[in-house]
């Protein structure tokens, strides 16, 4: 499986990154052919954490399979959940409660800004700086703790179901949320000045790892990397779902392809979901926070697809059921699978210390990517 | 646009293909024979380039396997399903993986799972199993001796 460990012909030096490497935040490996310090291939080698979900879910009712996708992209669990309770509403017609759809986009914001703080302190501990973790940890610490109080859950919420969402919201949430939204607002501008401002930062991410928008579309590349380099993908305003269509925030654009502009689109897409949760958080309506639906789901005969915006890009959930209890087939479209594959792509032909800067802002999940 | 419009248009260009409209996406069939030269009238056609290879799966029917090309233009943002059958005994496709660049990785992982060999692909090896495992666990007919769900 793994080449020979050493020169090849030419005196090319193979080296492995991985499986365990601090680098690459997860079981991935990396296999490099390096000329000096230019690199001329990077090989992914995946599989470490392969569960094989999808075999999974085929003798998992429609109630049950859904656990399961908590545990690809962990640090996006709700919008896992969402996109799969999305998907069995779609094959049963079900029309959800306005409450629970408010509900719904409020996690999923809250979601997307903690985990755009955890890749902010990783990646900036992948470039040398242990400091901005913690900055980045107090963050998500309270949505974190948001999360237990309404969900019981920090990291696999599992909160979300067909035809809505598993319990109602904790008394304190609304308090909770603004609690954060205040403190955020206090703090955020130390991001700024301890990473973007900052010169050494700027030159490792400026010019690294450059990803043209024709081969972002080729290789199929999603989300914030996508979008630093001018590819119009938000799945929420593409092909709106849930009530995005109803709210005002913008799509986060870059142009310059390279590391630092898929730092900054993450940055500032933290403040769109600010401010998504801000136009929502005094606007729940009251009511029921879950449709009636029947105790065990059968899906008609066809074809499922959803798809919704992940923190990493676009998710995307098909369903071929033959009218049981169990899905026929399932298939998870992950955002990093495809996101992984430009990796070689946009280190090739850079140095090796570039990798690190390259690869960070890829903000790859491996257990998203194996499944 | 329609999926009516978008079959007007399709038609016009792929003759031999034929349609089926049960779900959400106009649904494509196309002969795995033909399939290099319809993907490169998809993918390159003026009117409407569907550059964007967003799903790459297969489904295992137990008498055919059914490869599922999902597809997307980002210019018109339309969306449409290929569809071609293989023969189970002897699946063979040719890849794409030219024209799509990440279809490269959906190939390999297909292959692993399914089993289905992709002819004149650059790379084609186990993706996410090890290289010596033994059957393809997608497929209906594969017998898992560990079954942590059945037990």
């Amino acid at each position: 499986m793994v080449e020979e460990i050493g020169k090849t012909a030419e005196g090319d030096l193979i080296i492995n990154v991985g499986p365990q490497h601090p680098a690459t935040h997860g079981v991935l490996h990396l296999v490099i052919t390096l000329n000096g310090e230019t690199i001329k291939k990077v090989e992914p080698h995946l599989g470490y954490i392969h569960r094989s979900i999808e075999k999974m879910c085929e003798s998992l009712t429609y109630r049950q399979f859904i656990y399961s996708t908590s545990r690809m992209d962990y640090l996006s669990a709700h919008i896992n959940n969402h996109a799969c309770a999305l998907t069995v509403e779609k094959g049963l017609g079900v029309e959800i409660p306005a409450r629970a759809q408010v509900i719904r986009v409020l996690m999923d914001e809250l979601t997307r800004i903690a985990s755009h703080e955890l890749w902010w302190g990783a990646m900036a501990m992948d470039l040398g700086a242990f400091t901005p973790f913690f900055h980045a940890f107090r963050e998500r610490e309270s949505i974190n703790d948001i999360m237990e109080e309404t969900c019981g859950a920090r990291l696999t919420m599992n909160y979300m179901v067909p035809g809505g969402v598993m319990v109602d919201l904790h008394p304190n949430f609304q308090n909770r949320v603004k609690s954060f939204l205040k403190l955020y607002k206090q703090k955020i501008h130390e991001y700024d000045e301890l990473v973007t401002g900052n010169i050494i930062f700027q030159n490792r991410m400026k010019g690294v790892g450059i990803l043209s928008k024709e081969a972002a579309i080729s290789y199929g590349v999603t989300g914030p990397a996508a979008r630093g380099s001018g590819v119009s993908c938000d799945i929420r305003k593409l092909y709106p779902y849930e009530i995005y269509n109803t709210l005002d925030f913008e799509e986060v654009l870059e142009t310059a392809g390279d590391s630092y502009a898929r730092y900054l689109v993450r940055l500032r897409e933290m403040n769109e979901s600010i401010k998504i949760i801000e136009q929502l958080i005094d606007n729940i309506p009251e009511g029921d926070f879950q449709a009636k639906t029947k105790a065990v789901l059968k899906l008609p005969k066809g074809e499922f697809y959803q798809r919704v915006e992940t923190a990493r890009g676009e998710l995307g959930v098909y369903i071929v059921s033959e009218g049981g209890t169990t899905p026929y087939r399932i298939k998870f479209r992950s955002p990093g699978f495809s996101n992984l594959s430009c990796l070689d792509h946009i280190t090739r032909g850079g140095k090796i210390g570039d990798l690190i800067a390259s690869m960070g802002t890829l903000d790859l999940v491996i257990p998203d990517i194996d499944r | 646009m329609l999926n009516e419009e978008i079959k007007t248009i399709i038609s016009e260009l792929l003759p031999n293909a034929s349609f089926e409209e049960t779900g959400e996406w106009l649904n494509i069939g196309i002969e795995a024979s033909n399939w290099k030269e319809s993907a490169n009238t998809l993918r390159y056609c003026e009117a409407k380039p569907f550059n964007f290879l967003f799903c790459l799966t297969c489904v295992d029917w137990k008498t055919h396997f059914t490869m599922v090309y999902h597809l997307r233009s980002t210019t018109t943002l339309d969306n449409i399903v290929v569809k071609i059958k293989l023969d189970r005994e002897k699946p063979e496709i040719i890849t794409v993986s030219d024209m799509w660049l990440g279809a490269e990785l959906f190939e390999r992982e297909v292959y692993d799972l399914f089993g289905v060999i992709f002819l004149e692909h650059p790379d084609l090896r186990r993706l996410l199993l090890t290289d010596d495992w033994v059957g393809y666990p997608l497929r209906k007919d594969y017998e898992d001796p560990i079954n942590m769900i059945k037990l």
